[in-house]
């Protein structure tokens, strides 16, 4: 048994931190986050220029990763910085074009950014309620219906788009030159857009995609974990630290016994928030990978909101102020259950599969 | 044991239910329903409207342009305007210094201020929190210094709500250093318009303005200004305290806002169906509503008793923690039902042909956030434990 990282992914964790710190500052981040294109393209360039993306994939796709554990130590980066960098897009797409058999060559060096569009507005976690159709008119594929918060949307290049096909769930690859796309920020601040697609050209990457789809969602859902992962620990440092030195009634607020318990407990839900992310991470790409994404994003929706909530509670009213950074790290851990299925989706799925064994 | 109201209280109920049909602006109670942010022109209007039909000031003594309305009179009057999406009285001057006028004030600080709280002229905010003086309220620095007839006033205030529309606040401010903090401060007016005064907006987690740091430097107030005796203001900061007693649960927008998380959960689709169809969702929402029934009657209850003049104690604390917990609650569920359309901000810049989420229900997001402040504000639920704690365990 060894619960240690290997040395090439803490260098990796060690390149993204040093990164992010030296190129993502705070005023910087929230600038980017809200104003349009709601993330920074050169940083994104310099993200890629640190090979980042290579390790999305394994050797056998041209990567150097391509492990639960490599996506996790990503993500938990991402996370510790607040950065609204739209990688969630590139982690699907590498699973999704991996599994069409389409080259990678473009996504893993940055040149091409590429977004994820399954949700939406009526299907907004599930696959079995896509309406989006396809429809091979001769001259190629055409895509009609509408895709709605599609993350990182507005800002690229590639989109791949679920859409039926026939009776089938199939996947396409569409240029974002030949859609319409309605970016906005969000409220945690990075890019999402609606698309709409009336009759849009696109190329027909996976006829019968359920599989890739489902399995390109784990991924994603994994990423998140992460990515809450790391920013629950720096919402906690910052917690621990005014409890230390926010002072009332003569002494250090930490000092009151009733503080001291809750964040305790913040702490012990934290660990249990690593556990599950670690055993979601170990079973990628194994016979259980369903299940342990399920359980840590589960786990993790909840545990985000209340270490959300506590963290403001606690500070009192100057985590309720914009310029206060645990106010915006609070609104993403309790956003990231908006994404990819919330806490109450993948407690469903558990239930789903105690139930047909 | 009679869970219902008097005929009396059943005809107020009606009474107050035919005056919201007819004279609430229905572009008024939209703007409420969908959280949009009122401008002070909006709050100003209602004002007009209420005060046109003595309403404004309801549980003011008639002496004073009130009806003399009790707890429960007040509280119907409270739940229908919730329930009607009227927007909120803007508390600061009717809830907050009219009391503390009529019972600490003089006859003339009465006739002077009290006239204009109902007619509008003053927007008054208040002055009591500093960045280092939060739920320790009595450490208070901001100091007032006698100079003549004059007081001058230099120090820091913060989180005054809506004082970007107020031209007068009413602050705590400390005239004595030694001795106990509580026995050195004193209850002063001040005119916003006084040379030296700044007032600087905070913006809040989800974007909004409605909170500001207001500085003080070298700014005179005349000694007659000060309500109460001099070093007596912590007397009338503990009187205003406990004043608040009929909306303090919040049972009004618990109910309302309840009702739009149902109506939400019968449109917004999962799997294939309705939102309130999915067992785990409805659960929630069924969980919540026992609590908010329980939530109204425990309220009742405390209005009941102090309508019979018996005294609430520390009870109040209780409807606080309660309440504000349960409009948590319900906000979060509201936000949870929106799924990933809850993610766009803000939510009134989006293109109004492409909604995301349904017509009414963007600002779900929005409010969950910006209602953290709740348990926050007025006393936080930690100290409104440590108040509970103190009366029921150290008696």
């Amino acid at each position: 048994m060894n619960f240690e990282m290997s040395d090439d992914r803490r260098m990796l964790a060690e390149t993204m931190r040093r990164y992010l710190s030296e190129q993502y500052g705070w005023e910087h981040r929230l600038r980017v986050a809200y104003t349009a294109p709601y993330h920074d393209p050169q940083k994104w360039t310099g993200i890629a220029g640190l090979g980042i993306f290579y390790a999305l994939v394994g050797e056998d796709r041209g990567g150097m990763g391509g492990a639960g554990f490599d996506i996790a130590v990503i993500f938990e980066e991402l996370g510790r910085a607040l950065c609204p960098e739209p990688l969630l897009g590139a982690v699907m797409a590498a699973r999704l074009l991996s599994a069409a058999g389409a080259p990678l060559t473009d996504l893993l060096s940055g040149d091409q950014r590429y977004a994820v569009a399954i949700g939406e507005l009526d299907a907004p976690y599930d696959l079995d309620g896509i309406t989006c159709t396809a429809e091979d008119g001769g001259d190629g594929w055409r895509l009609t219906g509408r895709k709605s918060v599609v993350y990182g949307g507005g800002v690229a290049d590639r989109l791949l788009v679920a859409a039926r096909a026939e009776e089938r769930l199939a996947l396409f690859d569409v240029a974002a030159d030949d859609a319409d796309l309605r970016p906005y920020p969000m409220i945690d601040g990075g890019p999402a857009a609606e698309l709409l697609l009336d009759g849009a050209k696109a190329k027909l990457l996976i006829a019968d995609a359920t599989s890739a789809l489902t399995d390109a969602l784990d991924w994603g859902a994994l990423a998140l974990t992460a990515e809450a992962l790391g920013a629950m620990e720096t919402t906690y440092a910052m917690l621990l630290d005014y409890l230390g030195t926010r002072k009332q009634f003569g002494q250090p607020i930490g000092a009151f016994q009733a503080l001291q318990h809750r964040a305790v407990d913040l702490a012990i839900e934290i660990e249990q928030a690593r556990s599950i992310v670690i055993l979601a991470a170990s079973a990628m790409a194994g016979p259980d990978q369903a299940k342990r994404v399920a359980q840590a994003k589960h786990l993790v929706g909840r545990i985000a909101r209340t270490v959300a909530e506590e963290a403001i509670q606690m500070h009192g009213g100057i985590a309720m102020t914009w310029e206060y950074p645990v106010s915006h790290y609070a609104k993403r851990l309790v956003m990231i259950d908006h994404q990819l299925g919330d806490t109450d989706h993948h407690l469903e799925r558990l239930i789903e599969q105690l139930q047909t064994g | 044991m009679d869970l219902t109201y008097s005929p009396a209280e059943r005809a107020f109920q009606t009474d107050v239910r035919e005056f919201l049909a007819e004279n609430l602006p229905p572009a008024l109670s939209r703007k409420v329903n969908a959280r949009g942010e009122l401008t002070k022109d909006d709050m100003e209007r209602w004002h007009a409207i209420l005060n046109a039909r003595g309403w404004l000031a309801g549980p003011w003594p008639k002496a004073f342009g009130g009806q003399g309305w009790g707890p429960i009179e007040q509280h119907i009057f409270e739940e229908e305007c919730c329930l009607a999406g009227a927007p909120r009285i803007v508390p600061f001057g009717l809830k907050m210094l009219g009391p503390v006028l009529m019972k600490f004030g003089t006859p003339e600080q009465q006739a002077t201020y009290l006239p204009r709280i109902l007619d509008g002229t003053d927007w008054w905010c208040q002055g009591y929190s500093e960045p280092g003086a939060g739920s320790d309220l009595a450490s208070l620095k901001t100091r007032a210094e006698r100079d003549g007839d004059d007081y001058v006033i230099n120090g820091q205030k913060t989180w005054t709500t809506l004082g970007q529309h107020a031209n007068r606040i009413f602050c705590l401010v400390r005239t004595k250093a030694d001795g106990k903090p509580q026995e050195g401060i004193s209850f002063v007016l001040v005119d916003l318009d006084t040379p030296g005064i700044e007032m600087r907006p905070i913006r809040l987690i989800e974007g909004g303005h409605e909170v500001n740091e207001v500085f003080f430097t070298d700014v005179r107030v005349p000694v007659t200004n000060r309500v109460g005796a001099e070093n007596e203001g912590w007397t009338i900061a503990k009187f205003l305290l406990g004043h608040e007693r009929t909306n303090i649960a919040g049972v009004g927008f618990s109910v309302q806002a309840l009702e739009q998380v149902k109506q939400l959960a019968g449109k917004v689709m999962r799997g294939g169906k309705p939102l309130i169809q999915n067992t785990l969702f409805a659960a929630r929402l069924a969980r919540i509503e026992a609590e908010l029934d329980a939530m109204k009657i425990t309220n009742l209850r405390m209005l009941a008793r102090a309508a019979q003049g018996g005294r609430l104690g520390a009870v109040p604390s209780m409807l606080k923690i309660k309440g504000t917990e349960i409009r948590q609650a319900i906000n979060d569920l509201a936000r949870r039902a929106l799924g990933p359309a809850a993610a766009p901000f803000p939510s009134e810049d989006l293109d109004g042909n492409l909604p995301i989420a349904p017509e009414g229900h963007a600002h779900h997001a929005a409010s969950y956030f910006n209602n953290r402040k709740i348990s926050i504000y007025g006393g936080s639920n930690e100290i409104q434990r440590n108040i509970l704690a103190k009366g029921m365990m150290q008696r």
